[in-house]
């Protein structure tokens, strides 16, 4: 798209004209490096979403970010007054059926140490229902604090892929372990949760 | 003779103040059941009304998909809380907002304006007009020629009609 | 033993390919035309070899080998043997074989043509088309191993490998999970595959663009030579489009066809740059401009495939469409950063050389007209990229993920469809290097008041929202001049050579496929146009639960439960089935079937709709399964959606437009009678 002064009616059709070519401006630098740049930038947001897709956001070992969990009587629950503490967040959901396989083992083993003060078991109702939220509560006769996940935060802080999963969290408020699925048995929460009290 | 138990009763109802009490009972109970009634009576939101709203939410567990025809249990139970919204008076507006309290911004249609999203309503504009200029430069050297060539595109026009046309044909040989 | 057999057959592709790959390399730098030729024979052979390792995989799909893994995952003894065999693109690993084997083909063909005139192109072809072969069989060997198969280890533990491990004996499970419900649809089996073909069949412009790039040959020859392939990829890309969303109309029970889902858009948006080159091409063959663009939108097109195919299967994005997850996204993402860098630095290297002779000299000429067209599709293109991309773009900012969905979409993009309505209508009226207003009023003015009477007849028939009035009028527009143009050139042969007007037609049309099939094109596109505004502004629905011998009405439909049968199929179905008697303005209409198909071992359910065409419009009738399903009650969703029959007899007409437009050339007969309608076109004007 250069300046040439090739009247229309004298056009020759498709052969290259020297004359035009050479008129045609060089491609400055800047405009190399931007072309680059921006591709780089975008290439960039491509892996880092793919990186994002595959791996879980809070590996073992690192700090768990501070979460607030606004139970449904109302009250503010938050991780960091819970430091000292080992800490277990379940995600469930009343409509999931798996969620059911675990929720009596659940219940069991916090009643196991609830007394001793130093575990506290947090669940988080994934997007749901309130009034089928907790009838779940009710009919599983759950004890331990549960909170909706307001706008999904706490959630997509975890990046879940699903429910239920259980994270455990040491007294040191670090990640320690973690659970995506049903728990099978009370003993193989129980294993999850002992090394942690040491 | 014993008193038969059905004329006691009447006996006593006749007396005038059980009879105004009765009668004031009778009004009440007519009065409750109405109320009652009216309230049993007013029909719950049709499928139709709840489908309006949530037709412009998105289900929040599964990417992509609109509340209205998404086949999980959870969508149910989400389009059973709208039918439970509009039945205690809420709008849709007010509705599509305790979505969005609840479950986030990814249940609404379009991303709320609000902070970084209005990048996805500036952006297209931006490059189109980027585009638009881009067009206006390839096109805009056409002014000065315009005006040779208008005289000029006069006179071959005429003088050569029979080489435009040899032209066109070559052209299209191609 | 069959599995080893395939994976060494692949494996030996491979090797050929990357033989061939650097074979027309040395050939190319050394300027040794022999192995330029050797180059060119292992591009022969690839094609039978891949065919091969196709028949091993079908082999053992129709015989049900369940220790394969891929075998396992798609198929099932109870399905029968035509889904076995489509089963082949029903999953990650074989779609991905599928892919090569589709791509080998193209390339095998490029291979045979006669390459005498352009020898110094043949090197580069090879080597563009090669790479990508390279690639997707890479990631077939190393990634999606169609063969691997199941083994349980010593310790117990059971692993999916190629190769055994020590000690470990084969798991060969009794029946497979057969293939998902939604996949065994007749609409199913040819979609993917068409989608496949079109994206496939891209590369080879790409390939000659990339040799363009290379060699230096930067004039319109890369052009002419790949005009028929651009135009048979976007015949492909096009019919995949439409065939999807025929196949969501017919089988998803949402009563619509296209979503705005992410992966309908990354096909969607090579189809978009590939339609404004398409157009653009024509300007530089007919006016040597825009080598540059044309050059940027072939590389985009190619670019969008590969970026579109990688979307689908990483799990970057998730959607209904999605694969599953799987370890292929690095690679893909290598192969990605690699094009898209090395192209961009070969068409910045050649920027120079690719510069332009001549200018648009009006404002109204087809070659600025196209340039519009090209700044809309760009546009819609940039809608749709901006809004695949901006859930992440929120998600990394700020934690939450935004949906970008339907009402953004279609509010960005309507009106520039609109325009695109409109310019479709409007350029071919103008010529080619110069247009007044007064030439194109010329051919404007009769077809704009036959468009203006059909607008009053709309507006008399009772629709009054503006929008549609105006969506309705460009369309009659657009309708009108085309079928002028193509009626006066018609009439102008048959007075010049007195032939029969049907005759003339078809004469018209064989002696300027392209123009003639861009009018079918565009008229197909102009009654997609009218399916689409249609469903779009005038849907209705209702939904509600019935008793058998209840009804529910929509518009001036009544739908009435008359009857309701549940049984087994087969082929592992449990199917609930209602009948609805359907009755129109009071009129039977006759019966309607709406089914809930449950996949017993799947645990999956479909629902087909109950669909009534007319003309006029569609009776769309669906069973909600989230709801009990009895002749004490039923849940239906009953939509009514005006003039859709439209959009698929417009595709349709599309479809054939562009058989018509890449239809090769008769060496045409002296123009005589071209010239002779021309002159006769003059004398009326």
């Amino acid at each position: 798209m250069e300046n040439t002064e090739n009247p229309v009616s004298a056009e020759v059709i498709n052969g290259s004209d020297p004359a035009a070519s050479e008129r045609s401006r060089s491609l400055p630098a800047w405009v190399v490096v931007v072309a680059f740049l921006v591709l780089l930038l975008f290439l960039g947001l491509v892996w880092w979403g793919l990186n994002r897709s595959s791996q879980p956001p809070i590996l073992v070992g690192e700090m768990v970010p501070p979460i607030v969990l606004t139970t449904f009587d109302g009250k503010q629950v938050k991780l960091a007054d819970l430091s000292g503490k080992v800490v277990l967040v379940n995600f469930w959901a009343s409509w999931c059926k798996p969620c059911e396989q675990e929720a009596e083992e659940m219940e069991t083993v916090w009643r196991k140490y609830k007394d001793g003060g130093q575990v506290v078991f947090l669940g988080v109702d994934y997007v749901d229902t309130e009034p089928e939220a907790l009838a779940y509560l009710k009919k599983f006769n759950i004890t331990y604090t549960n909170g909706p996940d307001l706008r999904t935060q706490i959630s997509q802080l975890f990046r879940i892929k699903g429910v239920p999963e259980t994270y455990l969290i040491d007294k040191n408020g670090r990640l320690a372990n973690f659970k995506i699925g049903p728990y099978t048995s009370t003993a193989e929460l129980q294993a999850m949760i002992e090394p942690l009290l040491k | 003779m014993q008193d038969e138990p059905f004329e006691m009763v009447v006996g006593t109802l006749m007396k005038s103040r059980h009879y105004v009490l009765a009668v004031l009972l009778a009004f009440v109970l007519l009065a409750v059941g109405a109320v009652m009634g009216q309230a049993q009576t007013k029909p719950l939101p049709s499928d139709d009304e709840v489908n309006a709203v949530a037709k412009e939410l998105y289900c929040p567990v599964c990417e992509n998909i609109p509340l209205d025809v998404c086949p999980t249990q959870a969508c149910a139970q989400w389009r059973e809380l709208i039918r439970e919204k509009l039945a205690a008076g809420w709008n849709k507006d007010q509705i599509k907002n305790y979505f969005k309290d609840q479950y986030g911004i990814r249940v609404l249609g379009q991303p709320p304006l609000e902070g970084l999203n209005w990048l996805v309503y500036l952006l297209p504009p931006v490059f189109f007009l980027g585009g638009v200029f881009l067009v206006y430069r390839a096109l805009s050297y056409r002014k000065p020629v315009a005006k040779a060539g208008a005289a000029a595109n006069g006179a071959p026009a005429a003088v050569d009609p029979y080489l435009k046309r040899v032209e066109e044909e070559l052209n299209k040989r191609k | 033993m069959v599995a080893n057999f395939g994976f060494g057959v692949m494996l030996l592709t491979f090797l050929v390919t990357l033989y061939g790959i650097g074979a027309a390399i040395y050939g190319a730098v050394r300027n040794r035309a022999a192995w330029v030729e050797s180059a060119r024979a292992t591009t022969l052979l690839i094609f039978p070899l891949i065919t091969l390792v196709v028949l091993i995989m079908e082999y053992l799909l129709v015989t049900g080998d369940y220790q394969v893994e891929f075998v396992y995952n798609v198929t099932s003894s109870s399905m029968p043997v035509y889904l076995k065999l489509t089963a082949l693109w029903g999953g990650q690993a074989g779609s991905l074989v599928f892919w090569s084997w589709l791509l080998s083909a193209f390339i095998s063909s490029v291979a045979l043509r006669k390459w005498d005139r352009d020898r110094e192109f043949l090197p580069w072809v090879i080597v563009a088309a090669l790479v990508t072969v390279a690639f997707f069989l890479g990631m077939s060997l190393f990634f999606e191993n169609p063969f691997s198969r199941f083994w349980q280890l010593p310790s117990g533990k059971e692993v999916s490998l190629m190769f055994a491990p020590l000690g470990a004996l084969p798991i060969s499970p009794a029946d497979g999970r057969g293939l998902n419900p939604l996949l065994r649809h007749p609409g199913m089996i040819i979609h993917p595959p068409m989608l496949y073909l079109g994206f496939v069949s891209f590369v080879i412009p790409f390939a000659f663009a990339f040799a363009a790039l290379v060699t230096g040959r930067t004039d319109d020859r890369w052009i002419r030579l790949t005009r028929r392939w651009t135009l048979i990829a976007w015949l492909f890309l096009s019919l995949g489009l439409v065939l999807g969303s025929r196949w969501a109309y017919d089988v998803l029970g949402w009563g619509g066809y296209w979503g705005w889902d992410p992966v309908e858009i990354a096909a969607f948006m090579p189809w978009l740059s590939g339609t404004a080159f398409l157009h653009s091409v024509m300007i530089q063959e007919k006016r040597g401009l825009f080598k540059r663009w044309n050059m940027i939108l072939v590389i985009l097109t190619y670019c969008l495939v590969i970026f579109g195919t990688f979307l689908t299967r990483s799990g970057v994005l998730s959607s209904v469409h999605a694969f599953a997850q799987s370890a292929i996204g690095p690679l893909f993402f290598a192969f990605i950063g690699v094009t898209f860098l090395v192209s961009l630095g070969l068409l910045l290297h050649r920027w120079n050389a690719l510069g332009s002779n001549g200018d648009i000299t009006s404002l109204l000429s087809r070659e600025s007209l196209f340039l519009f067209n090209n700044l809309l599709f760009m546009g819609i293109l940039v809608i749709c990229f901006w809004g695949v991309v901006y859930p992440l773009i929120s998600e990394l900012f700020t934690g939450q993920k935004a949906t970008v969905g339907p009402p953004w979409y279609e509010m960005w993009t309507g009106p520039m469809f609109g325009l695109l309505l409109l310019l479709m209508g409007i350029a071919p009226l103008s010529a080619w290097g110069h247009s007044t207003l007064k030439t194109l009023g010329r051919g404007i003015w009769k077809p704009f008041l036959v468009s203006l009477l059909v607008l009053v007849f709309v507006y008399l028939s009772g629709i009054t929202t503006i929008v549609a009035l105006l969506a309705f009028w460009l369309c009659a527009f657009t309708f009108t001049i085309t079928i002028f143009e193509y009626g006066r050139a018609v009439w102008a042969r048959h007075r010049a050579t007195q032939e029969n007007l049907f005759v003339s037609l078809w004469h018209l049309a064989g002696r300027n496929r392209r123009r003639y099939g861009g009018f079918i094109i565009h008229l197909g596109v102009v009654l997609m146009a009218l399916g689409v505004i249609g469903i779009e502004m005038f849907q209705t629905e209702t939904q509600g639960t019935i008793a058998q011998g209840q009804s529910l009405s929509v518009s001036n439909y009544t739908v009435t439960y008359t009857d309701f049968a549940e049984f087994e199929t087969a082929d592992g179905r449990d199917v609930a089935r209602a009948v609805v008697a359907v009755t129109k303005n009071g009129q039977p209409m006759g019966n309607l079937y709406p089914r809930r198909d449950f996949y017993i071992e799947s645990q999956q359910p479909m629902t087909i709709p109950g669909l009534s065409s007319t003309a006029e419009d569609d009776l769309y009738v669906v069973l909600v399964d989230w709801n009990p399903i009895s002749s004490q009650g039923a849940t239906f969703k009953v939509y009514h959606n005006p003039l859709v029959f439209w959009l698929w007899i417009g595709g349709i007409v599309f479809i054939l437009g562009t058989m018509v437009a890449s239809w090769p050339d008769r060496d045409p007969e002296i123009e005589k009678v071209r010239v002779g309608a021309r002159a006769a076109l003059r004398a009326q004007n």
